[in-house]
């Protein structure tokens, strides 16, 4: 245990080093951008004349040299203010606090859905090389692969929403319907079936392909003679010895991808009008709204960070070869 | 368990009946294993003798029903207590597997599974085939570790394979086998991978276990020293077919087949035979007061293991002289030859060749001794660019120097010529070479350069014996037709008796002793030289004189 507190205080200290470096590297590529939000506001109200957008940029702080915006933000961030918008009038904390669960509920569904298919798909594949039920599941994850994202977004609305009426294609629950309860639950999990299947098909794809390519890798080594001269059945033999040596690759690239799903997420918000982190960085884009922008940054920098300390303790878990300690 | 050794019944314990296997098409001969037959009975151990690719594991396999699936099972039968295991369903068969028949095979290092605990992975076994509960699994786990003399079995049952010896692990792989008390044991190169001194124990506990439980086992192995350690009887394959079989007395003091002639004529034998080599003038390299620590783990927060690699060694190798490093894996035998060709710092100390310290030298400066200094490696297979032709692969290193490549692609396939391989080999690839041919093109390779000094770590260790004696043949013919000097690392002792002029035996990083090849192997001196020529397998058993007279090389 005390092998584990080393590991989390030497990540953390680590981890506020990376996010500093990263809240520097963001506000600077953002003020990079050409236009301010001065200006975009002052283009909305109509009002074009220098001295208004002066008096906003006054008002915002915006007049001021870089270095002195880049003070004042990173020393709001480091007491947990991320700013405010004054676009959308409220803290940038509140909305992402608003928007968050929806895109975590869409991303982490689709995640364990692509894990478990992907690996199930994987290794059914291995296990029967070179056989029709391989080459299916091959094609599959190679179409899934290779496809657009958005273009099987789209497809899988014209033909299970606008065809066969089966499911929502839109949002993220029936607006105005009033449900509450267990039959929100069920509204939000309908809604939930195609945005989480088309994101999930993309990870699937790719963990199928690494979980089959790993297991043939893993099936011709010594130890799993070993066990299959034990007398065990092929079942355990596969899933004990083989699938569990195999699945650290799986693992790293799983890890990484997760802390970027909710970047991933973005086309699948935008298809789905999925109210999500996703869709409010999109606007904040358009709006030039930095501070929200800064804060959706911030998080996703966040995540990846958390995901990878999850993966490494993962690891640790699956491999004891894995000494966190050094 | 007790309801299974009632009374043998009649033997033989395996009768192998005309078994075929074949090949998948476009392999070199059609069948690994061409209409064998021989029996194993209880209480008793086979060893089962052939180069790679005589077909002795692809038996073993078949026994275990552990064939890979690109073979197919010909024709023949294998009667175990009478009963064909060939025509039994999948789930008899497993039953047998691990339960009946057991095996432990050549590569401890990779043989067991590096994620799970050791003793979960004994424990498996007795799930699979004995009633036992947690419990009395975990017990009789604990009971076959003490059995296989582990130390502390109570903790070492939570070990990961990773935390375990090679030794250690195979013993746990001993532990695995005998898990259910089976009737037939099968060790396929067992000790192959093992240094002297822990071979010596492992056929020690193999022997004794055997003994103890009455087992039939069936052994197998290149080495006749081994065979000579451990056989009762003793079968001679080659090429698939059975050449010769009989009382290990017999095969081995009166060997009426030719290959089994030549196998044992190329059994390292002449202990201490060479002519006295004689120094001249100053050493050609002169290292003085190495060491090397290497840290292995540790963190931060963590103090790192240290491991020994070298201790102020001390080492002088004269102008054609062949000087032996002899040590078991671990002793920092290729630390120090590694720090001599420039591939690994030492920490510190001095290495004089010709008198100029190689270890003061920049990068650039050192470039030079590269020509003078080359290496063999160990592993032929790993050794050779798999991508390059091997024409390319001996030109590259002259060319590196300004020679021009055609001058350097002649002269290449020139030392493809004196190495014994054909001219036109330069054109192909690695892969279309046997091993012992690969070992071949790393030592004209390393020649291309024109070195006085060759450094060659375990040069043979990978290769068969015959194959070993024709290479170390080669190696010693270019050693004195060029006059060249060469540090020969080997942890065979008996290999470094043939071709060394001096010895010198390491252990944990320090030159324990030093002297000529026939003072060391005659009147060793240090309790560690000893040790070690005393677990030399077959000491006690000596080539029939009429085949001891030939030389090896001959004998092809």
């Amino acid at each position: 245990m005390a092998g584990l507190a080393r590991f989390f205080g030497g990540r953390l200290i680590k981890a506020v080093a990376i996010l500093f470096a990263i809240v520097v590297m963001n506000f600077l590529l953002v003020h990079a951008a050409p236009g301010d939000p001065a200006t975009v506001m002052a283009g909305e109200a109509g009002a074009g004349d220098a001295q208004f957008v002066a008096q906003l940029r006054e008002q915002f702080g915006l007049d001021r040299p870089l270095v002195v915006q880049l003070g004042t933000y990173i020393g709001h961030v480091s007491t947990g203010d991320l700013g405010f918008s004054y676009r959308q009038q409220k803290p940038v904390w509140e909305l992402l606090v608003q928007r968050l669960p929806a895109t975590l509920v869409l991303t982490a569904s689709a995640f364990a859905l692509a894990l478990v298919l992907g690996i199930g798909l994987g290794t059914l594949a291995a296990v029967h090389a070179g056989t029709l039920r391989d080459g299916a599941i091959t094609v599959l994850a190679l179409l899934a692969y290779a496809t657009p994202i958005y273009w099987i977004g789209l497809m899988l609305i014209l033909l299970f929403s606008v065809r066969l009426g089966w499911l929502p294609a839109f949002g993220y629950e029936t607006v105005g319907a009033g449900l509450t309860g267990i039959a929100h639950l069920a509204d939000i999990a309908k809604h939930m079936v195609l945005p989480v299947a088309t994101l999930g098909l993309f990870y699937m794809a790719v963990y199928a392909r690494l979980t089959r390519a790993s297991i043939q890798e893993v099936r011709d080594m010594d130890f799993v003679k070993t066990a299959r001269a034990k007398g065990l059945r092929e079942s355990t033999v596969v899933f004990r010895h083989i699938l569990r040596n195999a699945i650290l690759p799986v693992i790293t690239v799983a890890g990484v991808q997760a802390g970027q799903l909710i970047g991933g997420s973005i086309l699948i918000e935008t298809v789905f009008a999925w109210p999500g982190i996703g869709r409010l960085a999109f606007e904040a884009v358009l709006q030039r709204d930095y501070q929200v922008l800064l804060g959706i940054f911030f998080i996703s920098s966040v995540m990846v960070i958390v995901f990878n300390i999850v993966t490494d303790l993962i690891y640790s878990l699956i491999d004891p070869r894995i000494d966190l300690a050094s | 368990m007790a309801a299974i050794s009632v009374a043998e019944p009649p033997p033989p314990l395996l009768d192998v009946r005309g078994l075929s296997i074949a090949l998948p098409d476009g392999a070199d001969r059609p069948f690994a294993v061409d209409n064998l037959s021989f029996t194993l009975n209880p209480d008793e151990i086979l060893c089962v003798v052939g180069e790679s690719g005589s077909g002795k594991s692809m038996t073993a396999h078949a026994v275990m029903g552990l064939l890979p699936p690109s073979v197919r099972l010909a024709a023949g039968g294998l009667f175990f207590r009478d009963t064909n295991v060939l025509t039994q369903p999948e789930a008899k068969r497993r039953e047998l597997r691990g339960g009946r028949i057991a095996m432990i095979f050549q590569e401890p290092m990779t043989a067991l599974n590096p994620l799970m605990r050791v003793g979960e992975q004994v424990e498996e076994s007795l799930r699979a085939h004995t009633p036992l509960d947690r419990a009395g699994r975990r017990a009789r786990v604990q009971e076959l570790f003490a059995q296989v003399g582990l130390p502390n079995p109570a903790e070492l049952v939570r070990s990961y394979p990773f935390r375990l010896s090679g030794g250690q692990r195979q013993r746990v792989m001993i532990a695995l086998a005998l898990a259910c008390e089976p009737d037939l044991l099968i060790a396929d190169e067992p000790t192959t991978a093992l240094d002297v001194t822990t071979q010596k124990q492992i056929l020690d506990l193999i022997r004794r276990i055997q003994a103890e439980r009455h087992m039939g086992v069936m052994f197998i192995t290149h080495d006749f020293g081994v065979v000579a350690e451990i056989a009762h009887r003793v079968a001679v394959m080659q090429n698939g077919k059975m050449v010769e079989i009989g009382t290990a007395a017999e095969v081995l003091n009166r060997p009426r087949h030719p290959y089994t002639r030549q196998l044992i004529a190329a059994v390292p034998h002449t202990m201490g035979q060479r002519a006295a080599f004689a120094r001249v003038g100053e050493p050609l390299l002169r290292a003085e007061g190495i060491n090397k620590i290497f840290r292995v783990g540790g963190g931060l927060f963590r103090k790192a293991k240290e491991v020994v690699a070298g201790h102020e060694i001390a080492l002088t190798i004269h102008a054609g002289e062949t000087v032996g490093l002899v040590g078991e894996s671990g002793s920092g035998k290729s630390t120090l030859g590694r720090s001599i060709v420039g591939l690994m710092k030492p920490d510190n100390g001095h290495i004089f060749f010709r008198g100029t310290d190689l270890m003061t030298l920049a990068p650039r400066d050192f470039r030079p001794f590269r020509r003078e200094i080359q290496m063999v490696f160990q592993d032929p297979y790993a050794s050779l660019n798999p991508r390059r032709t091997v024409g390319d692969i001996i030109a590259q290193g002259p060319v590196a120097f300004g020679e021009s490549p055609s001058v350097a692609r002649a002269k290449a396939e020139e030392l493809l010529g004196l190495v014994g391989l054909d001219g036109n080999a330069a054109g192909r690839y690695p892969h279309e070479f046997s091993g012992g041919q690969r070992q071949r093109i790393s030592i004209a390779r390393a020649l291309a350069m024109g070195p006085s000094l060759l450094i060659a770590d375990e040069p043979v260790s990978a290769l068969d014996v015959s194959v070993q004696a024709q290479v170390l043949g080669l190696l010693d013919d270019i050693r004195r037709r060029f006059n060249l000097s060469m540090l020969f690392i080997t942890h065979d002792l008996r290999i470094a008796s043939r071709v060394c002029d001096t010895i010198a035996v390491m252990r944990r990083g320090v030159i324990v002793e030093t002297g000529p090849a026939d003072r060391v192997f005659g009147d060793p001196r240090h309790a560690y030289t000893r040790a070690l020529l005393d677990a030399i397998p077959g000491r006690g058993w000596h080539v029939p004189a009429e085949l001891a007279q030939c030389p090896a090389e001959l004998a092809q």
